[in-house]
């Protein structure tokens, strides 16, 4: 599985990269962003997933 | 409902966007003095390390906010008092009807009086405008000084470093941060900031910044004499309450709000850096996202408290990534060093009730709980 991508959140800066995943938020190395629940939140500033703050790098 | 609010900066569009998905039909009219462009403050302080222009920092324009999201967006309009009895907004482009009105018109940075000829060449960044014009001056220089080795302060500093500028943070503090971080963990910030390369003059102060023949030439305290290219003074905020307090509402350190974010008037909310939540005076992003989505469910009918979780403070220096919850007087802190990094804890009767960690950012969840 290659290809995976990272998400910067549009409010501050936080990157989500699919590979390395979030260990300590219980999302795995290699979760993949369509595959993280609607209710989670950038964990630096809050922004929910469903405002679709986070672009595509 | 006819909802006016004043802002436009993180505050005044997050309000405005979480009233829209819970509304389709509110009327919502932002002001703003300025262009009304939708940008995100936090950015201002690492747009070197990610490599964007200030131009590439807006997320959207004026214009296409207002179209997304059916807003009216009235620019260049400067609010110049409120009439309660008449629920208007008074501006200098006329008067403004609300049934609700919301003030999310932030915070300034504190203006520390200097002596010298060149104390008026002091640059200080609070809003977008201000970032592209200290652009425009970086790109000439090569040695900065930053006044204030607060959060923003070292955020810039580190952020400078990536256009390779010479960067001295100077400062009465004892050491960076420190408001927020015990000596321990500001000494270890400090160390790092250094070996990536800024310079510190801690425990001054700048009596005196003069014209020199090539740029600047700060006095210190001590009678040290810096040259420098640029000044940025980032020394602290201060909500901006006047308007607030000249319409009769309770201000303090900012205008004070109920648990629902409304003022002694419960046709007006504050919102953001100029709002003080009971005590609390949160001038950070997250608090900001909390209290705009439960603002919005009070504001489209449904009660809602706002309730803050658990929010850490994150310092982007790249150096040393640090997040940390600020420990109540009286808490003591022990530090454990681990991974390149620093990890410290308050306690308060066996309980855990601050921490910073520096450096690797993994045990960061793991903190949260043990604090929750």
């Amino acid at each position: 599985m290659s290809d995976f991508k990272k998400f910067e959140c549009i409010v501050c800066g936080f990157i989500y990269d699919e590979a390395l995943g979030l260990p300590e938020e219980g999302l795995i190395a290699g979760t993949r962003w369509a595959d993280i629940p609607d209710d989670w939140a950038c964990p630096e500033c809050g922004v929910a997933k469903e405002d679709f703050e986070m672009v595509e790098l | 409902m006819n909802l006016v609010i004043i802002g436009t900066g993180m505050a005044g569009y997050t309000l405005a966007r979480e009233v829209r998905k819970k509304d389709p039909l509110a009327r919502i009219t932002l002001i703003t003095r300025d262009n009304g462009d939708s940008y995100s403050k936090p950015m201002l302080s690492n747009a070197l390390a990610v490599g964007k222009s200030p131009e590439q920092l807006i997320l959207s324009p004026a214009a296409k906010m207002a179209a997304q999201y059916d807003l009216q967006v009235l620019v260049q309009t400067q609010v110049t008092g409120i009439d309660r009895d008449r629920q208007q907004v008074l501006t200098d482009q006329g008067p403004v009807d609300y049934d609700q009105l919301v003030l999310a018109w932030g915070a300034e940075q504190l203006h520390l009086p200097t002596a010298g000829d060149g104390a008026d060449q002091v640059v200080r960044v609070n809003q977008i405008h201000d970032y592209q014009l200290f652009r425009e001056r970086l790109a000439k220089a090569d040695r900065v000084a930053i006044i204030g080795p607060g959060l923003i302060g070292c955020e810039f500093a580190n952020d400078l470093l990536h256009a390779d500028k010479q960067v001295t943070v100077i400062g009465p503090d004892p050491w960076p941060l420190a408001s927020l971080l015990p000596e321990t963990a500001g000494r270890f910030v400090e160390q790092k900031l250094t070996a990536a390369g800024v310079q510190w003059q801690l425990g001054q102060t700048v009596a005196r910044i003069d014209q020199a023949k090539a740029g600047l030439t700060l006095t210190l305290s001590d009678d040290q004499h810096l040259e420098v290219d640029l000044v940025l003074s980032a020394v602290g905020l201060r909500p901006n309450v006047d308007l607030a307090s000249a319409a009769g509402l309770t201000v303090s350190r900012g205008i004070v709000v109920n648990p629902l974010g409304q003022t002694d008037d419960p046709r007006i909310s504050a919102l953001g850096d100029c709002a003080q939540y009971g005590e609390r005076w949160l001038p950070y992003i997250m608090p900001i996202m909390h209290a705009a989505r439960a603002l919005a469910a009070t504001l489209t009918g449904t009660p809602t408290d706002i309730v803050f979780p658990l929010m850490p403070v994150a310092v982007k220096t790249p150096a040393v990534p640090i997040s940390l919850v600020p420990a109540p007087p009286g808490a003591r802190w022990s530090f454990i060093e681990q991974d390149e990094g620093l990890v410290g804890r308050a306690k308060l009767d066996e309980r855990t009730v601050g921490f910073v960690l520096l450096g690797p950012q993994t045990l960061r969840q793991s903190l949260v709980k043990e604090l929750s």
